[in-house]
């Protein structure tokens, strides 16, 4: 019962926003049904469907859980963009550097680093907060823009291939290499980027609920989240909190560097989040900040990115770009949960 | 350095400033009364993309800016609803809107001009005009300023905003119908940033591209923050960065460091941000927002 409740809200904001996306689409004179279909139905074709969803999903889990875990503590981190381009460029910057170290040494070191950067560029809003008092939502855009404007700045300067015309660095050391699930599961061929690092997302939901749910730790940043005041009360730092929320949050979101950098291109790509960040945060509402349920919402969003691509070949008048609105219209009803509740808000109060 | 700082100089700072100064006065209205406005680049793409189509079909600009003003009135009436009505976390409903604008734009000049992303180009006659070097949406921006300042601490309205953004309950004991004052300031917002939408496409340029406003929006919301919420210091705060943007452009490659090397024009982009960021902080005075910034009102019964 209460599972179905859960469930409710999150369904009928999709469902609402098809319908709009619907109208939309007749709009410009296509047929809805027909664009759905193929919006949907490419994702589940074996294995280029299934696989490239998995692998659209995978950032899309990072930086919804992201999102989720501060949502919790009461922190909207509008900054796992520039928290996951960082994180990259730390993952690539040690696979460059230390590029002849053994594999066992260079993977777990690069998706340190990826890690870390991330952490460490999610807890400057941290700090910020619990010193100065400063929203985190400005500081946190602001921060995007002075992330990928240091990054792309090192890898102007000091990490690209002279006479490259691309903006990437160099390539990483091959140890640094990720295996792509192409190599161990049977039928799937290895030119599917998917890779191992969509299981480390999966056992990062599991490991985000123990946390959340079962450590001290996490229940003390929950409680921060419910009511500050009586946090403090009850003895939780909520500067603490703040902080450490906002570093997990970051170095969630920084492991899409493990998957961008280690297991898909190999290098640092300037500029090749495509809004994983701000996506994130629809992801984690609409998985209302559970750790499964961001799950769930980013393989809904990956299926919905993988469809986009035919939709771009098939239709007559309909772009890709459906799917950006149709996020956005998720999203708003999302917010607008109070829509589907059928007592006037106003007068419950 | 002497050929940087020109007359050359001052006139790409205007230009630069002028949709950032629309959209922060915009941002103004909406946040002094008590709405966190984020949704200002998704505005700002609404009005943007409404101007070119509209001016590429009736061929006068002026009919363009009507409806820009016009569109960014009709999502701001949206993100109005779902804020004030729905009571949805301002924020998150702002990205929504944000992302939305994303795609729409794109779809629409896609089924309507057969190309995805971009609206056709606007005869140079229809664009907006300028007088000299100057265009008139940003003179009519210095008016707008005063006239805000002037609608903000001189009439009954603007009293009543500022008393809802600071103390709603306070606001709504004296009579005053905090949601009917929260609505026509996030509508007069649309319209303010639907005006710096249209000079970013029929003004700086003649037709509409995907993501024309390239984060203008936050920067915009940026300014607000660093002029205090106040008109002039926010408009200041605009052709502050403004001119670091001018800058970016001109000094790519003209300037050197001791060294002999160029200046990163990645560090000039970074300076509108970092400011930002310190100011929030309280190294340089302190940013005080608007008491009630944010929180949803419930009526008590």
């Amino acid at each position: 019962m209460k599972l179905a409740r859960e469930l409710m809200f999150p369904v009928a904001a999709v469902l609402c926003a098809f319908l709009l996306g619907g109208l939309v689409v007749l709009l410009i004179g296509d047929n809805p049904i027909d664009m759905y279909v193929l919006l949907i139905g490419t994702a589940f074709s074996w294995p280029d469907g299934i696989g490239y969803t998995l692998f659209y999903a995978t950032p899309l889990i990072f930086t919804g859980l992201a999102v989720a875990v501060a949502l919790r503590c009461g922190l909207l981190n509008i900054g796992a963009e520039g928290q996951l381009y960082i994180a990259s460029f730390a993952a690539a910057w040690i696979g460059i550097e230390a590029a002849g170290l053994p594999a066992v040494v260079l993977l777990p070191l690069c998706a340190g680093a990826a890690i870390l950067g991330g952490a460490l560029w999610g807890a400057i809003p941290g700090v910020l907060k619990a010193r100065f008092g400063s929203h985190e939502v400005i500081n946190t855009i602001m921060l995007n823009f002075v992330a990928v404007a240091l990054v792309s700045y090192f890898t102007q300067y000091h990490y690209k291939v002279p006479g490259d015309p691309i903006m990437q660095t160099a390539a990483i050391g091959e140890s640094a290499h990720l295996a792509r699930l192409g190599a161990i599961v049977p039928g799937l061929p290895e030119r599917i980027p998917l890779n191992l690092s969509f299981i480390l997302a999966i056992v990062a939901c599991v490991l985000v609920y123990v946390f959340l749910w079962k450590t001290t730790w996490g229940y003390e940043l929950r409680a921060t989240g419910q009511n500050p005041s009586a946090a403090e009360y009850a003895g939780i730092s909520v500067r603490k909190q703040i902080i450490l929320a906002m570093a997990l949050s970051g170095g969630l979101a920084g492991m899409v560097g493990i998957n961008e950098v280690l297991g898909y291109r190999y290098r640092y790509y300037d500029g090749f989040s495509d809004n994983f960040g701000f996506t994130g945060i629809a992801v984690a509402l609409l998985g209302r900040n559970h750790p499964f349920g961001v799950l769930l919402a980013a393989l809904l969003f990956a299926v919905l990115q993988r469809g986009g691509i035919q939709v771009d070949a098939f239709t007559q008048h309909v772009s890709k770009d459906i799917v950006q609105i149709l996020q956005g219209l998720v999203i708003l009803f999302v917010a607008a949960e109070a829509m589907f509740r059928f007592r006037p808000v106003a007068r419950r109060a | 350095m002497g050929e940087v700082f020109s007359l050359a100089l001052l006139f790409s700072t205007i230009r630069l400033a002028t949709p950032l100064v629309w959209a922060a006065l915009g941002g103004l209205y909406s946040e002094r009364a008590g709405v966190i406005n984020v949704a200002l680049e998704g505005l700002m793409l609404a009005g943007a993309f409404t101007a070119a189509a509209v001016t590429f079909y009736a061929g006068s600009s002026v009919i363009g800016i009507l409806a820009a003003m016009g569109a960014g009135a009709l999502v701001a009436l949206v993100l109005a609803v779902v804020c004030i009505r729905y009571k949805a976390n301002e924020v998150v409903a702002g990205t929504a809107i944000n992302i939305l604008f994303l795609g729409l734009p794109a779809v629409l000049s896609g089924a309507l001009f057969l190309s995805s992303g971009s609206t056709p180009q606007v005869p140079q006659e229809n664009l907006i005009p300028a007088v000299g070097d100057v265009s008139m949406l940003s003179v009519l921006a210095l008016g707008v300023v005063f006239v805000t300042g002037y609608v903000l601490y001189r009439t009954p309205f603007g009293l009543r905003l500022r008393a809802v953004g600071e103390n709603p309950e306070a606001a709504d004991a004296a009579g005053i119908r905090v949601e009917r004052i929260r609505y026509a300031a996030v509508i007069i917002s649309g319209i303010l940033a639907g005006v710096g939408g249209a000079y970013l496409s029929i003004g700086q340029s003649s037709l509409f591209t995907r993501n024309m406003t390239a984060g203008r929006g936050f920067i915009a919301l940026a300014a607000l923050i660093f002029g205090k919420w106040r008109p002039v210091p926010t408009m200041l705060a605009c052709l502050l960065f403004g001119f670091a943007d001018a800058l970016t452009i001109q000094m790519q490659g003209v300037a050197k460091l001791p060294s002999g090397e160029d200046v990163p024009v990645q560090f000039i982009q970074m300076i509108p941000y970092v400011v930002t960021i310190v100011v929030l902080a309280g190294f340089i005075g302190h940013s005080r927002a608007p008491g009630a910034l944010g929180v949803p009102y419930t009526k008590e019964r």
